[in-house]
């Protein structure tokens, strides 16, 4: 993948970015800042499933098992332990990078369809768990009233998230720290020969290097920013129900990231934005909007197939070189 | 208690059954075209809801109301494969999945917009009302037809892969597709037929289903799920896999429903990864290396 994050071009882009994201709630509805948090979340939730498809060359169909993990774990912990969200953050994180690591140890020795169709059972061995698992996950009924805790480190800090606001200020913080952390992941020579095996798994094995070791830690890191994302869920939404861990909604990190462009950093994210702005405006009209959102996935795939990020990349690039 | 096992094991035939229709399109279309079709259970759901008004249009008829609405749903196919699937065979595995996967979100819409969102339950075709006691319990008959009718089809299919000029063009093109348009088949002919044959069996499934399984939106999800778990355990590409995978799996669900309520969906798909784990290929797929795996 070619350099080209170095543009003032973009340094002013992300400088504008990060300054609007900031003074957002000075400005935005009540209802525009709980948008906003849920494009974090699923940027979140993409970004570290484009680290295993994008970057790697593996497209899992579970994701949502791993995002869901986090979320029923802090979930629990919320609910039923402690009010800490740091703990409960923290703890869902971990527990989603323990199943990654389980979980991946079997699917890594697999590449394309078979790695699909494997995540894919995984992810709904998962779901069905929830969904059964009345005693812990509250089966169909889900988890209700779960509280949003308060953010606090004994001795050193202690802040009240009970408004939208700030727990936004929250989520912003950790999404901003994950993606500037997983910014320097994919560009270390970590990223460089994850690249290497999407391209030509058999090159980089010649070199001595462990393909599957590699694609293990990859598929650890992405599961455990699945998981983070999931954390961040049940605070803001107060309830948890199975669907998260359907595979319908393993289906959204794969089109959001085709939707950006999977083989750039920002592609997960602008996808999300895309995805979520463009659901809100047709549900505004109509409650079909999957019809709507369907034809709009079919003109993409069908014309623009390095995503919006990718499209808009090659259209300045040439324009320049002229 | 074996009075119960074979009970309940009928029940899983009748399951099975409707399974293996939309698994046997999947997998044949996966076998021919290479194409893993996420919105094969909305084709299943589109016949089950076509099934039911046609039968109401033609004044209760089910039979010819089945085979209307199985004939719009090929059509459709038809039209499906000529006009989105066609571009996208070269194309990279997730942008084919991305595609399938909007075909499921606009057919769920659709069918909504259409029918509404409620559950539904038509009645039983006339001649196969009522029930047979077997064992001392009331057996529908016309679950007794769906168990006989399951391996007629598979029996059909047989014939026709193995006896047809068209079978014989199918088994030389999933075997490899440039060989087989070298020797003169014309490929884009045989890939549209065979799309629309998948799309009718789904179809058929869809509208058998309608008696016994209510007509409900999200059906097409669930079953498609289902016929994956079928497809992957009998081998991609491979009926005889599909078949026997879809009994085992209607059985595990019947027995499964009895035993472990809890845990029977889990099962199914633990037993879909221990079978990708240890033979990704499948029970009775073709054997795949790891390098390709």
């Amino acid at each position: 993948m070619k350099r080209r994050e170095g543009s003032i071009l973009n340094i002013i882009l992300i400088l504008l970015l990060l300054v609007g994201l900031a003074l957002l709630p000075q400005v935005a509805s009540r209802f525009s800042i709980y948008l906003t948090i849920q494009i974090l979340l699923l940027s979140l939730l993409a970004m570290g499933f484009n680290l295993l498809f994008g970057y790697t060359g593996l497209l899992s169909f579970g994701h949502a098992a791993f995002y869901a993990i986090g979320a029923y774990a802090a979930g629990l912990i919320l609910k039923e332990a402690t009010p800490s969200l740091l703990l409960a953050v923290l703890v869902g994180t971990a527990v989603a990078a323990l199943f990654s690591l389980v979980i991946g140890f079997f699917c890594v020795r697999h590449t394309k369809i078979y790695f699909s169709m494997l995540t894919l059972a995984f992810g709904m061995m998962v779901y069905s768990l929830i969904w059964k698992w009345r005693d812990v996950t509250g089966g169909d009924d889900g988890l209700i009233g779960i509280p949003r805790g308060t953010l606090s480190i004994p001795g050193l800090l202690q802040v009240n998230l009970h408004s939208m606001e700030s727990y936004y200020y929250f989520v912003l913080i950790v999404c901003l720290l994950s993606t500037l952390f997983l910014h320097r992941l994919v560009h270390s020579s970590f990223g460089l020969i994850l690249q290497g095996i999407r391209e030509n798994a058999e090159r980089v094995a010649f070199t001595g290097i462990s393909v599957q070791h590699y694609r293990l830690l990859a598929f650890i890191i992405s599961g455990a920013f699945a998981g983070l994302a999931g954390t961040l869920l049940p605070p803001l939404e107060n309830t948890l129900a199975p669907a998260v861990a359907h595979w319908t909604k393993s289906a959204e990190p794969v089109l959001v990231s085709l939707l950006g462009g999977a083989q750039t950093f920002a592609g997960p994210i602008i996808g999300s934005i895309l995805f979520l702005v463009i659901k809100e405006s047709i549900v505004r009209h109509t409650e079909y909007w999957l019809i709507w959102f369907g034809a709009i996935l079919l003109v993409l795939v069908l014309g623009f197939r390095g995503g919006i990020v990718g499209f808009l990349y090659e259209n300045v690039l040439t324009r320049l070189r002229r | 208690m074996v009075e119960t096992l074979i009970f309940q094991g009928l029940i899983g035939l009748s399951l099975a059954m409707y399974i293996w229709l939309v698994a046997a399109g999947l997998t044949l279309v996966f076998g021919v075209l290479g194409v893993l079709n996420f919105a094969h259970g909305s084709l299943y759901m589109l016949g089950a809801y076509l099934t039911e008004t046609c039968t109401a249009l033609l004044g209760g008829n089910f039979w010819l109301g089945l085979l209307l609405a199985t004939i719009i749903v090929a059509v459709l196919g038809v039209g499906l494969e000529c006009f989105f699937f066609r571009p996208m065979y070269r194309l990279p595995l997730a942008y084919q999945l991305l595609m399938t996967f909007a075909f499921v979100l606009i057919f769920d819409d659709l069918v909504k917009m259409v029918w509404g969102p409620v559950y539904r339950v038509p009645p039983t075709p006339k001649g196969l009302e009522g029930s047979l006691s077997i064992l001392g319990r009331a057996f529908p008959v016309y679950n007794v037809f769906i168990i006989g009718l399951g391996p007629l089809v598979a029996l059909l299919l047989w014939l026709i892969l193995e006896k047809t000029s068209w079978g014989k063009m199918i088994r030389a093109s999933a075997s490899s597709r440039e060989m087989a348009s070298a020797i003169g088949i014309n490929i884009k002919m045989l890939f549209t037929t065979v799309f629309a044959f998948g799309a009718w069996l789904a179809a058929l499934g869809g509208g058998l289903s309608i008696p016994i399984r209510a007509v409900s939106p999200g059906m097409g999800t669930f079953i498609i799920i289902e016929a994956f778990v079928v497809v992957v355990i009998g081998g991609l590409g491979s009926l005889k896999g599909a078949f026997i995978g879809a009994v085992l799996i209607g059985l595990l669900e019947a027995y499964g429903t009895l035993f472990l309520p809890v845990f029977e969906m889990f099962f199914i798909f633990f037993l879909m990864a221990v079978v990708l784990i240890v033979q990704p290929g499948g029970l009775f797929g073709t054997q795949v290396s790891h390098e390709e795996a």
